[in-house]
C-alpha cells in the first residue's frame, strides 16, 4: 500500500544553522508513527515544515498523492493534515465549543450576509455544527464543559481540546506536539487510550513528538529519532529503542 | 447545556436592544413633556453618532484584537461622501427620508471601500505598528479632504487641490466641497429617531456577526493567530471584514453627523486623532469586546462634560477624575471583587437562602 505521508530529502537552514537536513519518512495509513530525539533536536521544525509555517530549503513532502511542498498552512490544512501545538494554542476567550466550531469552519458554510440577516441556512449550518461538534466533544468527556471559556479549562483537558479542535478539521494525518507533556501518570495513560480511541475510531494516521518513553513504547508503532537535525536511527519501535546509538545520544544507558 | 448557552446569548442581545429601545422611550416621553432642555435636544443625534462609533470600533478592537486609531477618519470619509451626495440631490430627490437613506448607503459604501484599501497593505502590521499607521491614514484623510475643492456647473463636475478659482467653473456653477470651509448648507435631515435606527442597525449587524461563523473565525484569530491558521482559517480575509465593516459602519456614523450641521468642515476636532482617541476611550472604558459596555460609556461620557458645565474651569479636571474612578471601578481587580461581593443578583440569591 502506498505510504499517506512521504517526506523525501527534506531539510531547511537559519542562516548558517542547519536545523534540519536530509528528513526522510514514509508514514502508512492508520500508522502511530512517533518522532523522538533530545530537545533542540528539530521535532518541531519538522512539524513546523510539514504544516507550512516555514518554507523548506529543499525537499518534497507528499500526502496522499498530492505534492504539498511550500504550500501555506491553511492550503496544507484543507490538504488533510491537522496539529496541536507544544505550547497550547487555544482560543481562550472562546467557548470550548466554539473552539470546536473554530475547527469545522471550513466544513459547514454560510455566507457573511446569511449569518448577519440570521437567513434560514444560518440556522440549519449552526445546528450542524452544534452536534458535529458535541459529538467530538463527548469523544473527549468534554460535554459538560461545552459553555466554559477554554482558558479556564484544566490542563489535561486543554490538551484533550486541542485534539479535538484539530480533529474537527477532518484532517488525514494528525500530528501531535508532546501531547503528554505536564501530565500525571494518570492522565498520560489516560492519553494513551484516547489516542488509541482516535486512531481507531476516526481511522486516522497520527505523527507524534513525545519525550514520554512510556506513551512513546507503549502506543507507537514505527520510531524516528532525530538529533542534531539528522536522522539517527528509523524502524519498528522495539529496534529502535534497542539501537545502541539511540541508546547513547538519547536515552541514556 | 446546549439550550442553555443559546438563550445566554439571546438574553443578552435582548438587553442591549432593550437598553437603547428604552433611552429612546424616555427620551421621547421626556421631549413631549418638555423636561429637556434645547442644549440637550441638541447633544441627541451626536450621542447616536457616538455610540455608532463606540460599537464599529470595538468591532476592531475588541473583536478583532487589533488596535486602529484612524477610525475618525473613515468617519470623515463618510460624512464627507454622505453630504456631496445629499447636496448634490437636494433638488433631485425631494423626499428627505429617501435622500438620507440613500446618503447612508453611499457614505457607509465609501467609507468601508477606503478601510478595506487602508486595510490591505496595514493589517500585515501588529499591535503598536498599526496604531501609528492607522493614526497616520486618518490624518490623511483629513488633510486631504481639508483642500479638496469640487464644483459642479453645466459641464459636470470639476475637482481641484488647490483653490476654488482653479476649478473654472462657469457663470452659475456652485462650488459644493470648498476646501477648508467644507461643506455648508446639507439639508438637516438626521434626526434622533433616525439615529436610533442606525444605532438598532448598527448592532444588528455586529453583534450578528459576532455570534456567526465569521465571527468565530475573526475572534479565533484574535486568540491565535497561529492556531487559527492551523485550523485553516483564511486570516487576511477576515482581518479585512473586521475592518472594512468596521470602516463602513464609522461612514454610516459620519452620514448622521453631517446631516446634523448645517456646514460640515474637516477640522481636528471633528476628525483629528483627538476624536479617534475619544472613540478608543469609549471602548476601553466600556470594556473591550463588550459591546453593551461601548453604549453606556459612549453616552455618559459624551453627556458627562455637558452636565458639567455649571462647574466652567473645572469641569474638564472632574472629567478627567471621573473617568479614572470609572476605569478603576470597572476593571482594578479590588473592585470587580467588591462589586462581586455586593452585587444586586448576589444579595437577592442570599436572601432567598435565608429564607
Amino acid at each position: 500500500m502506498a505510504a499517506l505521508l512521504e517526506v523525501k530529502n527534506l531539510g531547511i537552514s537559519f542562516g548558517g544553522l542547519r536545523a534540519v537536513d536530509d528528513f526522510e519518512v514514509s508514514i502508512k495509513k492508520g500508522q502511530l508513527y512517533g518522532l523522538i530525539g533530545p530537545n533542540g533536536a528539530g521535532k518541531t521544525t519538522v512539524f513546523n515544515l510539514l504544516t507550512g509555517v516555514y518554507k523548506p530549503s529543499e525537499g518534497v513532502i507528499t500526502l496522499d498523492g498530492t505534492n504539498i511542498t511550500g504550500l501555506k498552512t491553511i492550503e496544507i490544512n484543507r490538504t488533510g493534515i491537522a496539529r496541536t501545538f507544544q505550547n497550547i494554542r487555544l482560543f481562550k476567550e472562546l467557548s470550548v465549543i466554539d473552539n470546536v466550531k473554530a475547527g469545522l469552519h471550513n466544513h459547514y458554510s454560510y455566507s457573511t450576509i446569511e449569518g448577519i440577516l440570521r437567513m434560514p441556512n444560518y440556522f440549519k449550518m449552526e445546528k450542524a455544527m452544534t452536534e458535529r461538534a458535541m459529538e467530538l466533544l463527548h469523544v473527549f468527556e468534554l460535554d459538560n464543559e461545552a459553555d466554559y471559556l477554554a482558558a479556564n479549562l484544566p490542563y489535561g483537558k486543554q490538551r484533550k481540546l486541542e485534539i479535538a479542535r484539530a480533529l474537527a478539521t477532518e484532517p488525514k494525518l494528525l500530528l501531535l506536539d508532546e501531547p503528554a507533556a505536564g501530565m500525571n501518570p494518570n492522565e498520560t495513560m489516560e492519553l494513551m487510550d484516547t489516542i488509541r480511541f482516535v486512531r481507531d475510531n476516526f481511522d486516522m494516521t497520527i505523527l507524534l513528538i513525545e519525550h514520554d518513553m512510556k506513551l512513546v513504547s507503549g502506543i507507537c508503532e514505527e520510531l524516528t529519532v532525530l538529533n542534531f537535525g539528522r536522522i539517527l536511527a528509523q524502524g519498528s519501535t522495539s529496534a529502535v529503542l534497542n539501537d545502541p546509538q539511540v541508546i547513547t545520544a538519547y536515552l541514556g544507558e | 447545556m446546549k439550550k442553555l448557552k443559546i438563550s445566554k446569548t439571546l438574553k443578552d442581545n435582548i438587553l442591549t436592544y432593550g437598553i437603547v429601545i428604552l433611552a429612546y422611550l424616555i427620551m421621547q416621553i421626556l421631549i413631549g413633556t418638555g423636561n429637556v432642555s434645547s442644549l440637550m435636544q441638541g447633544l441627541l443625534v451626536p450621542l447616536c453618532v457616538y455610540v455608532i462609533l463606540a460599537v464599529s470600533l470595538n468591532l476592531t478592537v475588541g473583536i478583532l484584537g487589533e488596535l486602529s486609531l484612524g477610525h475618525a477618519g473613515f468617519m470623515c470619509v463618510g460624512a464627507f461622501t454622505g453630504a456631496f451626495f445629499s447636496k448634490c440631490m437636494q433638488d433631485v430627490i425631494s423626499i428627505s427620508l429617501l435622500r438620507f437613506i440613500l446618503a447612508i448607503v453611499i457614505g457607509a459604501v465609501a467609507a468601508g471601500i477606503i478601510g478595506f484599501l487602508i486595510g490591505m497593505p496595514v493589517l500585515r502590521l501588529r499591535g503598536d505598528y498599526l496604531a501609528i499607521v492607522t493614526l497616520a491614514f486618518g490624518e490623511i484623510i483629513k488633510n486631504i479632504i481639508n483642500v479638496l475643492y469640487i464644483g459642479k456647473d453645466s459641464r459636470g463636475f470639476h475637482f481641484s487641490l488647490k483653490d476654488s478659482l482653479s476649478l473654472g467653473l462657469e457663470e452659475g456653477g456652485t462650488v459644493i466641497i470648498n476646501g477648508a470651509q467644507g461643506i455648508t448648507g446639507t439639508p438637516k435631515d438626521a434626526t434622533f429617531t433616525m439615529g436610533i435606527l442606525l444605532i438598532i442597525l448598527t448592532l444588528i449587524i455586529v453583534l450578528n456577526l459576532i455570534h456567526s461563523r465569521d465571527g468565530r473565525a475573526i475572534m479565533s484569530i484574535r486568540d491565535n493567530l497561529i492556531a487559527a491558521e492551523s485550523v485553516g482559517i483564511n486570516i487576511t480575509k477576515y482581518k479585512l471584514m473586521a475592518f472594512s465593516i468596521s470602516a463602513a459602519l464609522a461612514g454610516v456614523a459620519g452620514v448622521l453627523y453631517a446631516h446634523n450641521l448645517s456646514s460640515l468642515m474637516a477640522t481636528p476636532k471633528n476628525f483629528g486623532y483627538n476624536m479617534s482617541i475619544m472613540i478608543l476611550v469609549f471602548v476601553v472604558l466600556g470594556g473591550i469586546g463588550n459591546i453593551r459596555g461601548s453604549i453606556i460609556s459612549a453616552v455618559i461620557l459624551t453627556l458627562l462634560p455637558e452636565l458639567l458645565r455649571g462647574l466652567s474651569n473645572y469641569r474638564m479636571l472632574i472629567y478627567s477624575i471621573i473617568l479614572i474612578a470609572m476605569m478603576l471601578f470597572n476593571w482594578s481587580p479590588k473592585f470587580i471583587h467588591l462589586r462581586e461581593k455586593y452585587s444586586l443578583k448576589r444579595l437577592f440569591r442570599k436572601n432567598r437562602e435565608v429564607q
